[in-house]
Protein backbone atom coordinates (compact mmCIF):
# COMPACT_ATOMS: atom_id res chain seq x y z
CA UNK A 1 0.00 0.00 0.00
CA UNK A 2 1.48 3.65 -0.42
CA UNK A 3 2.15 5.76 2.56
CA UNK A 4 0.85 8.58 0.61
CA UNK A 5 -1.43 8.81 -2.19
CA UNK A 6 -2.65 12.27 -4.21
CA UNK A 7 -5.22 12.21 -7.08
CA UNK A 8 -5.56 15.01 -9.12
CA UNK A 9 -5.39 17.28 -6.37
CA UNK A 10 -6.64 20.81 -6.90
CA UNK A 11 -5.94 23.23 -4.40
CA UNK A 12 -7.12 26.99 -4.83
CA UNK A 13 -6.75 30.13 -2.81
CA UNK A 14 -9.41 32.77 -2.32
CA UNK A 15 -8.26 36.21 -2.96
CA UNK A 16 -9.53 38.94 -0.85
CA UNK A 17 -9.42 43.19 -1.77
CA UNK A 18 -8.95 45.40 1.61
CA UNK A 19 -12.07 45.22 2.51
CA UNK A 20 -12.09 41.48 2.89
CA UNK A 21 -14.49 40.64 0.03
CA UNK A 22 -13.31 37.83 -2.38
CA UNK A 23 -11.25 39.32 -5.37
CA UNK A 24 -10.44 36.08 -7.36
CA UNK A 25 -9.38 32.69 -7.40
CA UNK A 26 -5.36 31.87 -7.55
CA UNK A 27 -5.23 28.03 -8.62
CA UNK A 28 -2.26 26.67 -6.46
CA UNK A 29 -2.10 23.11 -7.32
CA UNK A 30 -3.24 22.38 -10.85
CA UNK A 31 -3.86 18.71 -10.91
CA UNK A 32 -1.72 16.66 -9.26
CA UNK A 33 -1.30 12.71 -8.48
CA UNK A 34 1.12 11.12 -7.14
CA UNK A 35 1.82 7.78 -5.00
CA UNK A 36 4.63 7.70 -2.12
CA UNK A 37 5.94 4.32 -0.23
CA UNK A 38 7.18 3.73 2.67
CA UNK A 39 11.00 4.55 2.73
CA UNK A 40 10.72 6.91 -0.36
CA UNK A 41 13.58 9.63 -0.57
CA UNK A 42 11.52 12.18 -2.34
CA UNK A 43 12.73 15.41 -3.55
CA UNK A 44 10.61 17.98 -4.39
CA UNK A 45 12.13 20.97 -7.03
CA UNK A 46 10.65 24.09 -8.18
CA UNK A 47 10.72 27.99 -8.64
CA UNK A 48 9.79 30.01 -6.16
CA UNK A 49 5.70 29.83 -5.90
CA UNK A 50 5.50 26.70 -7.80
CA UNK A 51 3.70 25.45 -5.40
CA UNK A 52 6.36 23.05 -3.39
CA UNK A 53 5.04 24.33 0.02
CA UNK A 54 1.24 24.52 -0.93
CA UNK A 55 1.71 20.64 -2.07
CA UNK A 56 3.17 20.08 1.72
CA UNK A 57 0.61 21.28 3.48
CA UNK A 58 -1.57 19.01 1.90
CA UNK A 59 0.26 15.80 3.04
CA UNK A 60 0.02 16.22 6.68
CA UNK A 61 -3.41 18.00 6.63
CA UNK A 62 -3.03 21.39 7.14
CA UNK A 63 -4.74 22.42 3.87
CA UNK A 64 -7.51 20.25 2.25
CA UNK A 65 -8.04 19.84 -1.65
CA UNK A 66 -10.39 22.07 -3.60
CA UNK A 67 -10.80 19.10 -5.77
CA UNK A 68 -9.30 15.45 -5.52
CA UNK A 69 -8.29 13.64 -2.95
CA UNK A 70 -5.28 12.88 -0.55
CA UNK A 71 -4.61 9.81 1.47
CA UNK A 72 -2.09 9.36 3.88
CA UNK A 73 -1.47 6.17 5.49
CA UNK A 74 -4.95 5.39 4.36
CA UNK A 75 -6.66 7.79 6.09
CA UNK A 76 -8.04 10.75 3.75
CA UNK A 77 -6.89 14.19 4.46
CA UNK A 78 -10.37 16.01 4.72
CA UNK A 79 -11.87 13.65 6.81
CA UNK A 80 -11.89 15.66 10.53
CA UNK A 81 -11.51 12.71 12.15
CA UNK A 82 -8.59 11.56 10.89
CA UNK A 83 -6.22 14.72 11.37
CA UNK A 84 -4.77 13.54 14.50
CA UNK A 85 -3.62 10.25 12.79
CA UNK A 86 -2.38 11.77 9.66
CA UNK A 87 -0.28 14.35 11.93
CA UNK A 88 1.21 11.65 13.68
CA UNK A 89 2.02 9.76 10.88
CA UNK A 90 3.72 13.13 8.87
CA UNK A 91 5.93 15.61 10.60
CA UNK A 92 6.78 18.63 9.04
CA UNK A 93 10.11 20.45 9.77
CA UNK A 94 9.95 24.45 8.38
CA UNK A 95 12.94 26.79 7.16
CA UNK A 96 13.45 28.93 10.20
CA UNK A 97 13.71 25.74 13.39
CA UNK A 98 13.37 28.82 15.87
CA UNK A 99 9.27 28.98 14.69
CA UNK A 100 9.11 25.50 16.05
CA UNK A 101 11.34 25.40 19.17
CA UNK A 102 8.72 25.72 22.14
CA UNK A 103 10.67 24.23 24.71
CA UNK A 104 13.47 26.22 27.17
CA UNK A 105 15.82 23.17 27.08
CA UNK A 106 16.29 21.02 24.15
CA UNK A 107 15.47 17.79 25.79
CA UNK A 108 11.50 19.50 26.93
CA UNK A 109 11.61 20.72 23.28
CA UNK A 110 12.30 17.48 22.03
CA UNK A 111 9.66 15.59 24.38
CA UNK A 112 6.69 18.21 23.53
CA UNK A 113 5.11 16.11 21.31
CA UNK A 114 5.46 13.13 23.02
CA UNK A 115 4.11 14.56 25.92
CA UNK A 116 0.84 15.70 24.11
CA UNK A 117 0.03 12.20 22.28
CA UNK A 118 -0.16 11.10 26.24
CA UNK A 119 2.81 8.98 26.18
CA UNK A 120 3.89 7.91 29.96
CA UNK A 121 7.12 9.50 30.96
CA UNK A 122 9.40 6.65 31.25
CA UNK A 123 8.47 5.91 27.17
CA UNK A 124 9.10 10.16 26.62
CA UNK A 125 12.61 9.67 28.06
CA UNK A 126 13.64 7.04 25.70
CA UNK A 127 11.91 8.72 22.53
CA UNK A 128 13.70 11.86 23.64
CA UNK A 129 17.06 9.90 23.86
CA UNK A 130 16.56 8.03 20.57
CA UNK A 131 15.52 11.16 18.41
CA UNK A 132 18.37 13.28 19.53
CA UNK A 133 20.71 9.90 19.11
CA UNK A 134 19.85 9.65 15.90
CA UNK A 135 20.64 13.68 14.71
CA UNK A 136 23.44 13.29 17.05
CA UNK A 137 22.74 15.55 19.20
CA UNK A 138 22.37 14.14 22.53
CA UNK A 139 25.33 15.92 24.18
CA UNK A 140 23.42 18.82 24.07
CA UNK A 141 19.94 18.27 25.65
CA UNK A 142 20.54 20.24 28.47
CA UNK A 143 21.32 23.28 26.28
CA UNK A 144 19.16 26.28 26.14
CA UNK A 145 18.06 25.54 21.82
CA UNK A 146 18.64 29.49 21.33
CA UNK A 147 22.36 29.24 22.13
CA UNK A 148 22.82 26.25 19.55
CA UNK A 149 24.24 27.07 15.45
CA UNK A 150 21.57 27.04 12.78
CA UNK A 151 22.34 23.15 11.89
CA UNK A 152 22.10 22.35 15.61
CA UNK A 153 18.50 24.23 15.91
CA UNK A 154 17.11 22.47 12.79
CA UNK A 155 17.91 19.01 14.10
CA UNK A 156 16.85 19.12 17.18
CA UNK A 157 13.31 20.40 14.91
CA UNK A 158 13.95 17.49 13.36
CA UNK A 159 14.36 15.05 16.44
CA UNK A 160 11.09 16.90 18.01
CA UNK A 161 9.29 15.27 15.00
CA UNK A 162 11.08 12.55 15.07
CA UNK A 163 9.62 11.59 18.79
CA UNK A 164 6.20 11.35 17.56
CA UNK A 165 7.75 8.13 15.60
CA UNK A 166 6.17 9.46 12.58
CA UNK A 167 6.42 7.38 9.10
CA UNK A 168 7.35 10.19 7.22
CA UNK A 169 9.05 13.55 7.44
CA UNK A 170 8.56 16.33 5.16
CA UNK A 171 11.10 18.98 5.39
CA UNK A 172 10.19 22.13 3.66
CA UNK A 173 13.67 23.67 2.60
CA UNK A 174 15.33 22.88 6.12
CA UNK A 175 18.55 24.14 4.69
CA UNK A 176 17.93 27.52 3.45
CA UNK A 177 19.27 29.51 6.69
CA UNK A 178 22.06 27.13 7.31
CA UNK A 179 25.90 27.50 6.60
CA UNK A 180 28.06 24.79 4.65
CA UNK A 181 28.50 22.81 7.78
CA UNK A 182 24.75 22.56 9.11
CA UNK A 183 23.96 22.01 6.12
CA UNK A 184 26.29 19.26 5.86
CA UNK A 185 24.69 17.68 9.57
CA UNK A 186 21.42 18.35 8.17
CA UNK A 187 21.93 16.25 5.13
CA UNK A 188 23.44 13.47 7.16
CA UNK A 189 20.83 13.49 9.59
CA UNK A 190 18.18 13.66 7.37
CA UNK A 191 19.76 10.00 5.42
CA UNK A 192 20.21 8.35 8.40
CA UNK A 193 16.68 8.71 8.91
CA UNK A 194 15.72 7.07 5.46
CA UNK A 195 18.63 4.84 5.36
CA UNK A 196 18.34 3.33 8.81
CA UNK A 197 15.19 3.93 10.32
CA UNK A 198 13.20 3.35 6.72
CA UNK A 199 11.26 6.71 7.71
CA UNK A 200 9.94 8.19 3.97
CA UNK A 201 11.69 11.93 3.70
CA UNK A 202 9.63 14.26 1.40
CA UNK A 203 12.50 17.00 0.91
CA UNK A 204 11.55 20.53 -1.09
CA UNK A 205 14.82 22.30 -1.46
CA UNK A 206 16.12 24.92 -3.55
CA UNK A 207 19.95 23.55 -3.37
CA UNK A 208 20.01 20.47 -6.25
CA UNK A 209 23.01 19.28 -4.81
CA UNK A 210 20.57 18.05 -1.81
CA UNK A 211 18.22 16.61 -4.29
CA UNK A 212 21.04 14.03 -5.52
CA UNK A 213 20.63 11.60 -2.53
CA UNK A 214 16.19 11.27 -3.19
CA UNK A 215 15.84 8.17 -4.83
CA UNK A 216 12.91 10.28 -7.29
CA UNK A 217 12.84 14.07 -7.83
CA UNK A 218 9.43 15.66 -8.61
CA UNK A 219 9.76 18.66 -10.51
CA UNK A 220 7.12 21.26 -9.78
CA UNK A 221 6.30 24.43 -12.20
CA UNK A 222 2.80 26.29 -11.78
CA UNK A 223 0.86 23.67 -9.72
CA UNK A 224 1.95 20.75 -11.82
CA UNK A 225 4.56 18.08 -11.35
CA UNK A 226 6.26 18.76 -14.79
CA UNK A 227 9.57 15.92 -14.52
CA UNK A 228 9.99 13.19 -12.43
CA UNK A 229 12.52 10.27 -12.39
CA UNK A 230 15.63 9.07 -10.67
CA UNK A 231 18.16 12.48 -9.68
CA UNK A 232 20.30 11.30 -12.83
CA UNK A 233 17.18 11.09 -15.00
CA UNK A 234 16.43 14.55 -13.95
CA UNK A 235 19.87 16.36 -14.27
CA UNK A 236 19.78 14.77 -17.46
CA UNK A 237 17.62 17.69 -18.54
CA UNK A 238 20.17 20.49 -17.89
CA UNK A 239 17.64 23.06 -20.32
CA UNK A 240 14.11 21.91 -19.56
CA UNK A 241 15.29 22.34 -15.76
CA UNK A 242 16.55 25.73 -16.50
CA UNK A 243 12.87 26.87 -18.53
CA UNK A 244 11.92 25.99 -14.58
CA UNK A 245 14.06 28.43 -12.88
CA UNK A 246 16.22 25.61 -11.66
CA UNK A 247 19.88 24.43 -12.43
CA UNK A 248 21.71 21.29 -12.02
CA UNK A 249 24.42 20.59 -8.86
CA UNK A 250 27.67 22.27 -10.59
CA UNK A 251 29.46 19.23 -11.30
CA UNK A 252 26.54 17.80 -13.54
CA UNK A 253 26.68 21.21 -15.25
CA UNK A 254 30.68 20.78 -15.83
CA UNK A 255 30.21 16.84 -16.77
CA UNK A 256 26.91 18.33 -19.31
CA UNK A 257 29.27 20.54 -20.94
CA UNK A 258 32.49 18.77 -21.31
CA UNK A 259 30.11 16.18 -22.95
CA UNK A 260 28.91 18.53 -25.29
CA UNK A 261 32.21 19.20 -26.32
CA UNK A 262 33.25 15.86 -26.97
CA UNK A 263 34.48 14.35 -24.07
CA UNK A 264 34.08 10.79 -23.41
CA UNK A 265 31.73 11.35 -20.20
CA UNK A 266 28.27 9.63 -19.68
CA UNK A 267 25.16 11.61 -19.17
CA UNK A 268 24.00 12.54 -16.16
CA UNK A 269 27.06 12.91 -13.47
CA UNK A 270 25.67 13.61 -10.23
CA UNK A 271 29.30 13.61 -7.83
CA UNK A 272 32.58 14.82 -8.05
CA UNK A 273 34.15 10.95 -7.90
CA UNK A 274 31.94 10.50 -10.87
CA UNK A 275 33.34 12.53 -13.04
CA UNK A 276 36.81 12.15 -11.87
CA UNK A 277 36.39 8.35 -12.83
CA UNK A 278 35.09 9.07 -15.93
CA UNK A 279 37.91 11.53 -17.20
CA UNK A 280 40.67 9.24 -15.87
CA UNK A 281 39.19 6.49 -18.19
CA UNK A 282 38.97 8.42 -20.98
CA UNK B 1 35.18 56.53 -0.05
CA UNK B 2 36.97 54.68 2.56
CA UNK B 3 36.95 52.44 5.41
CA UNK B 4 39.33 51.77 7.91
CA UNK B 5 38.73 48.78 10.35
CA UNK B 6 41.58 49.69 12.68
CA UNK B 7 42.18 46.79 15.43
CA UNK B 8 38.43 46.55 16.34
CA UNK B 9 37.39 44.17 19.21
CA UNK B 10 34.26 43.65 20.65
CA UNK B 11 33.07 42.02 23.66
CA UNK B 12 29.79 41.06 24.72
CA UNK B 13 28.31 41.36 28.63
CA UNK B 14 32.05 41.96 29.52
CA UNK B 15 33.01 41.34 33.70
CA UNK B 16 29.91 39.03 33.47
CA UNK B 17 29.90 35.02 33.08
CA UNK B 18 27.79 35.15 30.22
CA UNK B 19 31.31 36.76 28.15
CA UNK B 20 32.04 36.82 25.06
CA UNK B 21 34.76 38.05 22.86
CA UNK B 22 32.70 38.31 19.51
CA UNK B 23 35.44 40.10 17.51
CA UNK B 24 39.20 40.04 18.33
CA UNK B 25 41.78 42.86 16.66
CA UNK B 26 40.12 42.83 12.79
CA UNK B 27 41.68 45.42 10.39
CA UNK B 28 41.38 45.61 7.07
CA UNK B 29 40.46 48.59 4.42
CA UNK B 30 38.05 48.83 1.68
CA UNK B 31 38.55 51.53 -0.85
CA UNK B 32 36.34 52.98 -2.98
CA UNK B 33 34.73 50.52 -5.84
CA UNK B 34 35.45 47.39 -4.13
CA UNK B 35 33.50 44.24 -4.56
CA UNK B 36 33.99 42.06 -1.36
CA UNK B 37 33.29 39.04 0.10
CA UNK B 38 32.83 37.95 3.67
CA UNK B 39 32.37 34.63 5.02
CA UNK B 40 32.35 32.47 7.79
CA UNK B 41 30.46 29.90 9.65
CA UNK B 42 27.33 30.99 11.84
CA UNK B 43 28.57 32.47 15.20
CA UNK B 44 31.98 33.20 13.65
CA UNK B 45 31.34 36.99 14.24
CA UNK B 46 30.37 38.23 10.62
CA UNK B 47 26.98 39.89 11.85
CA UNK B 48 28.86 41.44 14.75
CA UNK B 49 31.42 43.10 12.11
CA UNK B 50 28.68 44.18 9.55
CA UNK B 51 26.54 45.73 12.93
CA UNK B 52 29.86 47.95 13.19
CA UNK B 53 30.39 48.91 9.58
CA UNK B 54 27.47 51.31 10.38
CA UNK B 55 27.65 52.05 13.92
CA UNK B 56 24.48 50.05 14.78
CA UNK B 57 27.19 48.37 17.93
CA UNK B 58 29.76 50.57 19.20
CA UNK B 59 33.20 48.51 19.71
CA UNK B 60 34.78 47.43 23.46
CA UNK B 61 38.38 48.29 21.24
CA UNK B 62 39.72 49.61 17.83
CA UNK B 63 37.76 51.78 15.59
CA UNK B 64 36.17 52.48 12.56
CA UNK B 65 37.10 55.51 9.82
CA UNK B 66 34.98 56.83 7.36
CA UNK B 67 36.70 58.96 5.13
CA UNK B 68 39.18 59.29 7.74
CA UNK B 69 36.99 60.03 10.33
CA UNK B 70 36.02 58.24 13.22
CA UNK B 71 32.49 57.27 13.01
CA UNK B 72 32.58 56.73 16.93
CA UNK B 73 33.48 60.08 17.87
CA UNK B 74 31.49 62.26 20.06
CA UNK B 75 29.19 64.52 17.63
CA UNK B 76 29.41 62.03 14.62
CA UNK B 77 26.38 61.73 12.15
CA UNK B 78 25.39 58.20 12.47
CA UNK B 79 22.12 58.43 11.13
CA UNK B 80 24.02 60.14 7.86
CA UNK B 81 26.58 57.33 8.02
CA UNK B 82 23.78 54.76 8.23
CA UNK B 83 22.67 56.25 5.10
CA UNK B 84 25.84 55.88 3.43
CA UNK B 85 26.41 52.31 4.56
CA UNK B 86 23.47 50.94 3.52
CA UNK B 87 22.54 47.48 5.02
CA UNK B 88 20.38 44.59 3.71
CA UNK B 89 19.64 42.26 6.43
CA UNK B 90 19.07 38.49 5.47
CA UNK B 91 15.12 37.91 4.36
CA UNK B 92 14.50 42.18 3.78
CA UNK B 93 11.62 41.57 2.35
CA UNK B 94 9.98 40.88 5.87
CA UNK B 95 10.39 44.49 6.45
CA UNK B 96 8.17 45.65 4.34
CA UNK B 97 4.95 47.42 5.62
CA UNK B 98 3.58 49.87 3.26
CA UNK B 99 0.22 49.98 1.28
CA UNK B 100 2.34 49.92 -1.46
CA UNK B 101 5.64 49.19 -3.69
CA UNK B 102 6.76 52.92 -4.25
CA UNK B 103 5.26 54.77 -0.93
CA UNK B 104 7.37 51.54 0.82
CA UNK B 105 10.55 52.56 -1.12
CA UNK B 106 9.96 56.34 -0.16
CA UNK B 107 9.78 55.49 3.30
CA UNK B 108 13.89 55.69 3.77
CA UNK B 109 14.75 58.52 1.72
CA UNK B 110 11.73 60.55 3.59
CA UNK B 111 13.42 60.08 7.29
CA UNK B 112 16.34 61.90 5.93
CA UNK B 113 14.58 64.63 5.84
CA UNK B 114 14.70 65.32 1.99
CA UNK B 115 11.96 67.19 0.47
CA UNK B 116 9.07 65.30 -1.17
CA UNK B 117 9.78 65.80 -5.14
CA UNK B 118 13.87 64.54 -3.94
CA UNK B 119 12.11 61.41 -2.43
CA UNK B 120 9.91 60.57 -4.93
CA UNK B 121 12.98 60.74 -7.81
CA UNK B 122 15.21 58.81 -5.53
CA UNK B 123 12.33 56.17 -4.98
CA UNK B 124 11.88 55.92 -8.83
CA UNK B 125 15.41 55.52 -9.84
CA UNK B 126 16.32 52.61 -7.35
CA UNK B 127 13.08 51.08 -8.26
CA UNK B 128 14.43 51.07 -11.67
CA UNK B 129 17.51 50.24 -10.98
CA UNK B 130 16.37 46.92 -9.34
CA UNK B 131 14.37 45.99 -12.37
CA UNK B 132 11.15 46.32 -10.37
CA UNK B 133 8.15 46.58 -13.25
CA UNK B 134 5.86 49.80 -13.72
CA UNK B 135 3.14 48.46 -12.67
CA UNK B 136 3.66 46.76 -9.75
CA UNK B 137 4.99 50.49 -8.09
CA UNK B 138 1.23 51.22 -6.89
CA UNK B 139 0.99 47.45 -5.66
CA UNK B 140 0.62 46.10 -2.72
CA UNK B 141 4.17 44.66 -2.25
CA UNK B 142 2.43 41.62 -0.78
CA UNK B 143 0.92 41.00 -3.78
CA UNK B 144 4.37 40.48 -5.94
CA UNK B 145 6.71 37.19 -6.08
CA UNK B 146 9.30 36.40 -3.40
CA UNK B 147 12.06 37.52 -6.09
CA UNK B 148 10.43 40.83 -6.66
CA UNK B 149 10.02 41.77 -3.16
CA UNK B 150 13.09 41.37 -2.18
CA UNK B 151 14.08 43.82 -5.05
CA UNK B 152 11.91 46.28 -3.41
CA UNK B 153 13.28 45.87 0.13
CA UNK B 154 16.67 46.22 -2.11
CA UNK B 155 15.59 49.59 -3.95
CA UNK B 156 14.37 50.57 -0.09
CA UNK B 157 18.12 51.06 0.51
CA UNK B 158 19.48 52.00 -2.46
CA UNK B 159 17.31 55.08 -2.14
CA UNK B 160 19.18 56.55 0.47
CA UNK B 161 22.19 56.32 -2.14
CA UNK B 162 24.31 54.42 -0.27
CA UNK B 163 28.19 54.43 -1.14
CA UNK B 164 28.67 50.78 0.24
CA UNK B 165 25.99 48.10 0.34
CA UNK B 166 26.28 45.74 2.39
CA UNK B 167 23.95 42.45 1.49
CA UNK B 168 23.56 39.61 4.18
CA UNK B 169 22.72 36.41 2.49
CA UNK B 170 20.69 38.22 -0.28
CA UNK B 171 19.66 34.91 -2.06
CA UNK B 172 18.50 33.07 0.78
CA UNK B 173 15.50 30.75 0.11
CA UNK B 174 15.58 31.66 -3.44
CA UNK B 175 15.04 29.73 -6.92
CA UNK B 176 18.49 29.50 -8.40
CA UNK B 177 17.17 31.36 -11.61
CA UNK B 178 16.29 33.93 -8.77
CA UNK B 179 19.60 33.78 -7.00
CA UNK B 180 21.29 34.52 -9.99
CA UNK B 181 18.75 37.37 -10.92
CA UNK B 182 19.87 38.92 -7.50
CA UNK B 183 23.42 38.51 -7.83
CA UNK B 184 23.54 40.11 -11.69
CA UNK B 185 21.24 43.22 -10.24
CA UNK B 186 24.28 43.22 -7.30
CA UNK B 187 26.88 43.05 -9.70
CA UNK B 188 25.14 45.54 -11.99
CA UNK B 189 25.16 48.10 -8.87
CA UNK B 190 28.61 48.02 -8.61
CA UNK B 191 29.33 47.97 -12.16
CA UNK B 192 27.48 50.89 -13.20
CA UNK B 193 26.75 52.86 -10.09
CA UNK B 194 30.09 52.90 -8.33
CA UNK B 195 28.92 51.35 -4.99
CA UNK B 196 31.21 49.18 -2.96
CA UNK B 197 30.02 46.37 -2.05
CA UNK B 198 30.16 43.75 0.83
CA UNK B 199 28.53 40.14 0.35
CA UNK B 200 27.68 38.60 3.10
CA UNK B 201 27.53 34.35 1.60
CA UNK B 202 28.14 31.03 2.47
CA UNK B 203 27.95 29.78 -1.02
CA UNK B 204 31.86 29.54 -2.43
CA UNK B 205 30.35 28.99 -6.03
CA UNK B 206 28.74 32.19 -5.45
CA UNK B 207 31.67 34.44 -4.22
CA UNK B 208 34.01 32.58 -6.76
CA UNK B 209 32.00 34.30 -9.90
CA UNK B 210 31.15 37.27 -8.72
CA UNK B 211 33.53 39.04 -5.45
CA UNK B 212 37.38 40.18 -6.08
CA UNK B 213 38.68 39.99 -2.64
CA UNK B 214 37.16 37.70 0.21
CA UNK B 215 37.44 38.49 3.65
CA UNK B 216 37.12 35.18 5.99
CA UNK B 217 36.39 35.41 9.61
CA UNK B 218 36.99 32.71 12.36
CA UNK B 219 36.34 32.87 15.83
CA UNK B 220 35.87 36.59 16.07
CA UNK B 221 39.24 37.13 14.20
CA UNK B 222 40.14 38.15 10.22
CA UNK B 223 41.94 34.77 9.11
CA UNK B 224 42.49 35.59 5.62
CA UNK B 225 42.19 37.99 3.29
CA UNK B 226 42.73 37.83 -0.72
CA UNK B 227 41.90 37.26 -4.12
CA UNK B 228 39.15 34.30 -4.25
CA UNK B 229 41.75 32.19 -6.04
CA UNK B 230 44.48 33.04 -3.16
CA UNK B 231 41.75 32.27 -0.45
CA UNK B 232 40.69 29.15 -2.41
CA UNK B 233 44.15 27.65 -2.49
CA UNK B 234 43.42 27.05 1.06
CA UNK B 235 41.08 24.21 0.98
CA UNK B 236 42.02 22.39 4.12
CA UNK B 237 42.13 25.48 6.46
CA UNK B 238 38.89 26.40 5.04
CA UNK B 239 37.73 22.65 6.06
CA UNK B 240 38.86 22.94 9.54
CA UNK B 241 36.43 26.09 9.80
CA UNK B 242 33.36 24.31 8.58
CA UNK B 243 33.54 26.50 5.43
CA UNK B 244 34.06 24.76 1.49
CA UNK B 245 35.62 25.49 -0.94
CA UNK B 246 33.87 26.18 -4.56
CA UNK B 247 33.01 22.95 -6.33
CA UNK B 248 34.95 23.84 -9.34
CA UNK B 249 38.30 24.25 -7.14
CA UNK B 250 37.45 20.94 -5.24
CA UNK B 251 36.77 18.69 -8.71
CA UNK B 252 40.14 20.36 -9.94
CA UNK B 253 42.24 19.52 -6.65
CA UNK B 254 40.59 15.66 -6.89
CA UNK B 255 41.45 15.00 -10.46
CA UNK B 256 45.18 16.30 -9.93
CA UNK B 257 45.28 13.84 -6.91
CA UNK B 258 43.90 10.83 -8.95
CA UNK B 259 47.16 11.99 -11.37
CA UNK B 260 45.80 14.14 -13.80
CA UNK B 261 48.16 16.98 -14.99
CA UNK B 262 45.47 19.92 -14.32
CA UNK B 263 45.68 22.84 -12.48
CA UNK B 264 44.10 23.13 -9.56
CA UNK B 265 43.99 27.28 -8.84
CA UNK B 266 40.81 27.47 -10.91
CA UNK B 267 37.25 28.46 -9.36
CA UNK B 268 34.88 28.71 -11.60
CA UNK B 269 32.85 25.55 -14.00
CA UNK B 270 33.78 27.54 -16.90
CA UNK B 271 37.23 27.66 -15.67
CA UNK B 272 37.62 24.28 -15.02
CA UNK B 273 35.48 23.30 -18.16
CA UNK B 274 38.35 25.39 -20.52
CA UNK B 275 41.44 23.16 -18.34
CA UNK B 276 39.87 19.85 -18.47
CA UNK B 277 39.57 20.62 -22.46
CA UNK B 278 42.76 21.90 -22.68
CA UNK B 279 44.57 18.83 -21.08
CA UNK B 280 42.11 16.24 -23.19
CA UNK B 281 43.52 18.22 -26.15
CA UNK B 282 40.02 19.79 -27.43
Amino acid sequence: MDLIKAKELIFEYVRRDKNGEVDGFKRAIDGISLSIKQGDFIAVLGANGSGKSTLAKHLNSLLHPTEGVVFVDGNDTADADKVWDIRKAVGMVFQNPENQMIGTIVEEDVAFAPENLGIESDRIKERVKESLDIVEMYEYRRSTPSKLSGGQKQRIAIAGVLAMHPKCIVLDEPTAMLDPEGRRDVIRAIRALNDVENITIILITHNMEEAIYANRIYVMDSGRIVMQGTPREVFSHVEELEQYRLSVPQVTRLAYDLRNAGLDIPPGILTRKELCEALCRS
Amino acid sequence: MSIIVNHLDHVFSPGTVFEKKALSDVSFKVENGEYIGLVGHTGSGKSTLVAHLNALLEPTGGGIYYDGVDIFSEGYDRKALRGKVGLVFQYPEHQLFEEDVFSDVCFGPKNLGLDRSEVELRAYDALKAVGVKDEHFYVSPFDISGGEKRRVAIAGVLAMKPEVLILDEPCAGLDPKGREEILSLVDDLHDNLGISVILVSHSMDDLAEHVHRILVIDGGKLVMDGEPREVFRHRPELDAMGLTVPEATAIMSDLKRMGLAVRDDLITVEEAKREILRVFGR
